[in-house]
């Protein structure tokens, strides 16, 4: 069982439940939730939560779930993290760096192509070195940023996920930086939403990679 | 009670005449609670007083309408126990002084009156006018309009699918901003704004009452805008989409659960027209302690809690034994609720303060017995708008260099550069249009919004359209064209119309000139409807769109939902190569009223009169063709006639195209010039294959339809022939036109 966790101001979080659920079984978890003892996998969806009126994701990771997702992580349990979800992980330090405003200060919606990078962990059941994906964003803060000996590490060992296709960068993320993983490799953010990339018809399913990759992960982890 | 001053009621925009009828309905004079309430419930955005006559023509009735016109929205039956509602409605004047948020507080106006009704919003379209990119203000105005319909609709998951955008000079001064929501529901699950049951309680849900928006319907929505309006900034509401949000959610919850008797949300007129008006949909009376009301800021008096715009707030109907649970439902959401009064069969809407009665009204005479006014239309019989020659600069801005006004191919480049021709994806990449994963068509990839209804078998068409200039040429059939157009583009994507919203924004109704628009174009609109056979099923007026530069266009907006049994069929606009390109329909350009005739600043009046049942027929044609699945590319010819819609596809697909318009010469007449850039009702453009041709020939015969073949699609070039008068553009400078947008802001 996927949980997503939703916040108030979730936006993006019965898509995720319906994306994840196209592989396996997902259901919603509340903010205030603190047990999630049962779940193979979590996704910290898209959107505003509690309104994002300070900074992204600033005030989600005080809440309940966060405090125990942050422990679901540090027991190996996989953990992915959408657009907010992302800027929540990032800002309760369970991945590294930050999202800065986009480059031109303005909300950008468009469909991008990424490659996937030579990552570890879970994550990459699904997915080759290479990989091009063609995937939404959408957002207003999703330039990544973190510092060049930060960086120069995180490429080191392999825990840039994604990066922006040669040109389709949307942000101004420092190198091309679309999604980072934590050093165990089981906690995946990005910011391209691959929850609205499971289905041709509306774009693209490429997205459905990760969500197979993360049903996976209880047989994956335990191989 | 206290008493009133004897001019107070001029000032809050009251006639002498409405106070008389007041003071006789009354049977005394009104205290300053009482005087409020009617100021704003008796205002022209609350109680249509120029237009409630007029509105009455349009057909609101058809088998698949579930709720029409009078409750917050309308909606439309789409099988398997599920319904669409819809309805647009303008923000304008809040956008002219404070774009950011008077667009923000528009989109936030418009979700609400969907979930009241128990839907949830899936989708946003909406209608922006603004002068010319040129005004500095005009860039400002769509910026900061464009950027607040961003941050509502973003921030509270609703995806905006589509929209339109003109700049006209009439809308310098008054800009337009109309936003359309779209909702989701079962039917049983809907309800409806009619309070009920003596005894019961009403709760107020949501954000805390403040100051902010006193008086913003009477003030800012029903008179001209003048010189100096800055002062009547502390009228626009600010939006809260975060607190809309839960307050969304709360409400689609104690629905669901049947834990309401009615909801209404609070828009303009706040506590006072919705409760006055779920009084009186109800046949009984309200008593609301003022007291009760949770309050932003303690000071307020007890008629500005009664006229409150404080954005995102609910009104609901609760029975007592079910109060605790709602209540407790609203706290697990973190939005706000109190027990503010309670129904009774009084009939009377009664103000508390602490339990004192501070004013007491019949609902009848706040909410029923407003004055009807009928308009005094009369033709002004010549063009009162301006004329300004711009094509010189245009022709060779686009060119790069001086350019030749009468070079068919500097023309063309020219109009796909015109702001109301290109691209607008500056603006649509500022709104989320995926959100939901429910759109199968995003902006500017079908002339459509195609969206996913899982919860249905079938899929929905949505499109908003209006084009003002044309309604000033020809009121009456610059309306049917309105409708006409909107339904094109949902048979583009094989949709079937099955209601209609629309706005209505106009100038002074008080002027003749501007009666005789409004009177001309409802009729309009009307007959189209009619015509079509879809039924209107709510609608928003928003009069008074004038300054001392004069009044705008007149812009009848229409927003649509049509269905469409399988959208893995509804066409985009690219074409493939080698596709063959068809013009379907009656189609007869012709510069009146066109983007070239403003361009050469050769407006006037007058536009051919359309054959509405001519069109509809060819409308059907395409739509049973598209969902046969013959159509690769599907595309109506509106704004640059044409040549511009040719390029378009071309420009969309990255295919030059190859087309000969002489065919077209000898059935429809006309110069090689109208036939390029010509516009009018009743042309689509399907690319298909090659060997589809002949046999889509034979049925559109055997249909009556019209059909013709123009060209093919490929090569790196637009090459166009028409009577002599030809285009020949590299397919990347039509593309580097079109998507010049960017470079004017």
């Amino acid at each position: 069982m996927i949980g997503v966790i939703q916040f108030p101001g979730s936006c993006d979080e019965r898509d995720a439940v319906a994306a994840a659920g196209r592989v396996g079984d997902a259901r919603l978890v509340w903010h205030e939730e603190t047990d999630l003892s049962g779940l193979d996998g979590v996704i910290i969806p898209g959107g505003f939560s509690y309104g994002d009126y300070l900074r992204a994701g600033a005030i989600a990771r005080f809440s309940p779930a966060m405090e125990a997702v942050a422990r679901f992580a540090a027991d190996g349990g996989p953990v992915l993290g959408i657009c907010n979800g992302f800027q929540v992980l990032c800002e309760a330090g369970l991945l590294p760096g930050a999202l800065l405003p986009n480059e031109g200060l303005r909300f950008i919606c468009r469909q991008v192509e990424l490659v996937a990078e030579d990552f570890s962990g879970p994550f990459r059941a699904e997915i080759s070195p290479g990989d091009r994906l063609s995937i939404p964003i959408k957002h207003m803060s999703g330039r990544y940023f973190a510092p060049d000996e930060g960086l120069d590490r995180l490429e080191a060992d392999g825990r840039i996920a994604f990066r922006y296709a040669p040109g389709e960068n949307p942000n101004g993320s420092v190198r091309d930086v679309a999604g980072v993983t934590n050093e165990a490799g089981n906690v995946l953010g990005l910011m391209p939403h691959p929850e609205h990339a499971v289905d041709p018809l509306t774009g693209s399913d490429d997205g459905l990679a990760l969500f197979r990759a993360l049903a996976r992960a209880p047989q994956t982890a335990a191989a | 009670m206290s008493a009133v001053s004897e001019s107070r009621h001029r000032e809050l925009g009251l006639t002498d005449f409405e106070y008389e009828r007041i003071t006789e309905l009354l049977g005394r004079d009104p205290n300053e609670v009482e005087l409020a309430m009617f100021s704003l419930l008796w205002s022209e955005h609350c109680a249509y007083k120029h237009s409630r006559k007029l509105l009455g023509q349009l057909p609101t009735e058809g088998e698949r309408v579930v709720m029409g016109p009078g409750e917050n929205a309308g909606a439309v039956d789409i099988g398997n126990g599920h319904a669409v509602a819809f309805k647009v409605e303008s923000h304008n004047h809040p956008s002219a002084v404070e774009p950011f948020q008077g667009a923000a507080t528009g989109v936030g106006g418009i979700l609400r009156d969907v979930f009241a009704i128990g839907a949830r919003p899936i989708a946003v379209l909406d209608s922006l006018r603004f002068g010319e990119p040129t005004s500095e203000r005009s860039r400002y105005l769509f910026e900061g309009a464009v950027a607040g319909i961003g941050h509502y609709g973003n921030s509270i998951g609703v995806p905006t699918v589509g929209g339109e955008v003109y700049f006209e000079p009439s809308y310098e001064h008054n800009c337009l901003v109309n936003a359309m929501c779209v909702g989701l529901a079962k039917t049983d699950e809907m309800i409806r704004s009619a309070a009920a049951g003596p005894g019961n309680v009403l709760v107020i849900m949501g954000a805390s009452t403040g100051r902010d928006g006193i008086g913003g319907a009477s003030v800012l929505a029903s008179a001209e805008l003048e010189a100096g309006d800055d002062s009547k900034r502390p009228s626009v509401q600010i939006g809260d989409p975060f607190e809309e949000s839960k307050l969304l959610e709360c409400c689609l919850e104690l629905l669901e659960r049947d834990l309401l008797v009615s909801l209404q949300d609070l828009g303009a007129a706040g506590l006072t027209s919705s409760a006055g008006e779920m009084a009186s949909k109800g046949g009984v009376g309200i008593d609301i302690d003022v007291d009760r009301v949770p309050l932003r800021e303690a000071d307020l008096e007890p008629f500005e809690v009664m006229i409150s715009e404080s954005q995102e707030r609910m009104l609901a109907v609760v029975e007592p034994s079910r109060l605790d649970v709602v209540l407790a439902t609203c706290e697990r959401w973190q939005t706000g609720a109190a027990a503010i009064g309670e129904i009774t069969d009084s009939g009377r809407l009664r103000v508390l303060d602490d339990g004192l009665e501070v004013g007491h009204v019949p609902v009848s005479a706040l909410v029923d017995e407003c004055p009807l006014y009928d308009l005094e239309p009369e033709d002004p019989d010549t063009w009162i708008y301006g004329n300004d020659e711009t094509l010189g600069e245009r022709v060779a801005l686009a060119a790069g260099r001086s350019a030749d006004v009468a070079d068919p191919s500097a023309v063309l480049c020219a109009l796909l550069a015109s702001p109301n021709v290109a691209s607008k994806r500056w603006a649509s990449e500022q709104y989320d249009s995926v959100v939901g994963s429910r759109t199968v068509r995003r902006p500017e990839a079908a002339d459509a919004a195609v969206l996913l209804v899982p919860e249905s078998d079938r899929a929905i068409a949505v499109a908003i359209d209006g084009n003002g200039r044309r309604v000033a040429c020809d009121p009456y059939a610059g309306a049917v064209e309105t409708v006409l157009e909107c339904a094109q583009n949902l048979a583009c994507v094989g949709a079937e119309p099955l209601g209609l919203t629309n706005c209505l924004n106009f100038g002074n109704p008080e002027k003749p000139g501007v009666a005789w628009q409004l009177d001309r174009a409802v009729l309009g609109l009307a007959d189209a409807c009619r015509g079509l056979e879809v039924p209107v099923v709510g609608g928003n007026v928003s009069l008074y769109n004038e300054t001392e530069h004069g009044p705008i266009y007149p812009t009848p907006v229409v927003g649509m939902v049509g269905e469409l049994p399988d959208p893995v069929r509804a066409p985009g606009l690219a074409p493939r190569k080698d596709d063959r390109l068809l013009l379907i329909g009656p189609f007869a350009p012709s510069l009146a009223g066109s983007e070239l005739a403003k361009l050469r600043g050769e407006l006037d009046r007058g536009l051919p009169q359309p054959a509405i049942p001519v069109v509809a027929a060819a409308l059907a044609f395409v739509r049973g063709e598209v969902r046969e699945g013959v159509a690769s590319a599907a595309h109506d010819v509106s704004d640059g006639g044409l040549a511009c819609a040719l390029a378009e596809m071309a420009i969309a697909a990255g295919l030059g195209l190859n087309a000969d318009l002489d065919p077209l010469v000898e059935l429809r007449g006309g110069a090689g010039e109208s036939l390029l850039f010509g516009e009018g009702p009743g042309g689509i453009v399907l690319a298909l294959a090659e060997s589809e041709v002949a046999p889509l020939l034979e049925r559109a015969g055997t249909a009556g339809v019209d059909a013709v073949e123009l060209g093919s699609v490929g090569g790196d070039r637009l090459e166009i022939a028409a009577a002599e008068r030809d285009v020949s553009v590299a397919l990347a400078d039509a593309e580097r036109a079109w998507l010049s947008l960017a470079e004017s802001l």
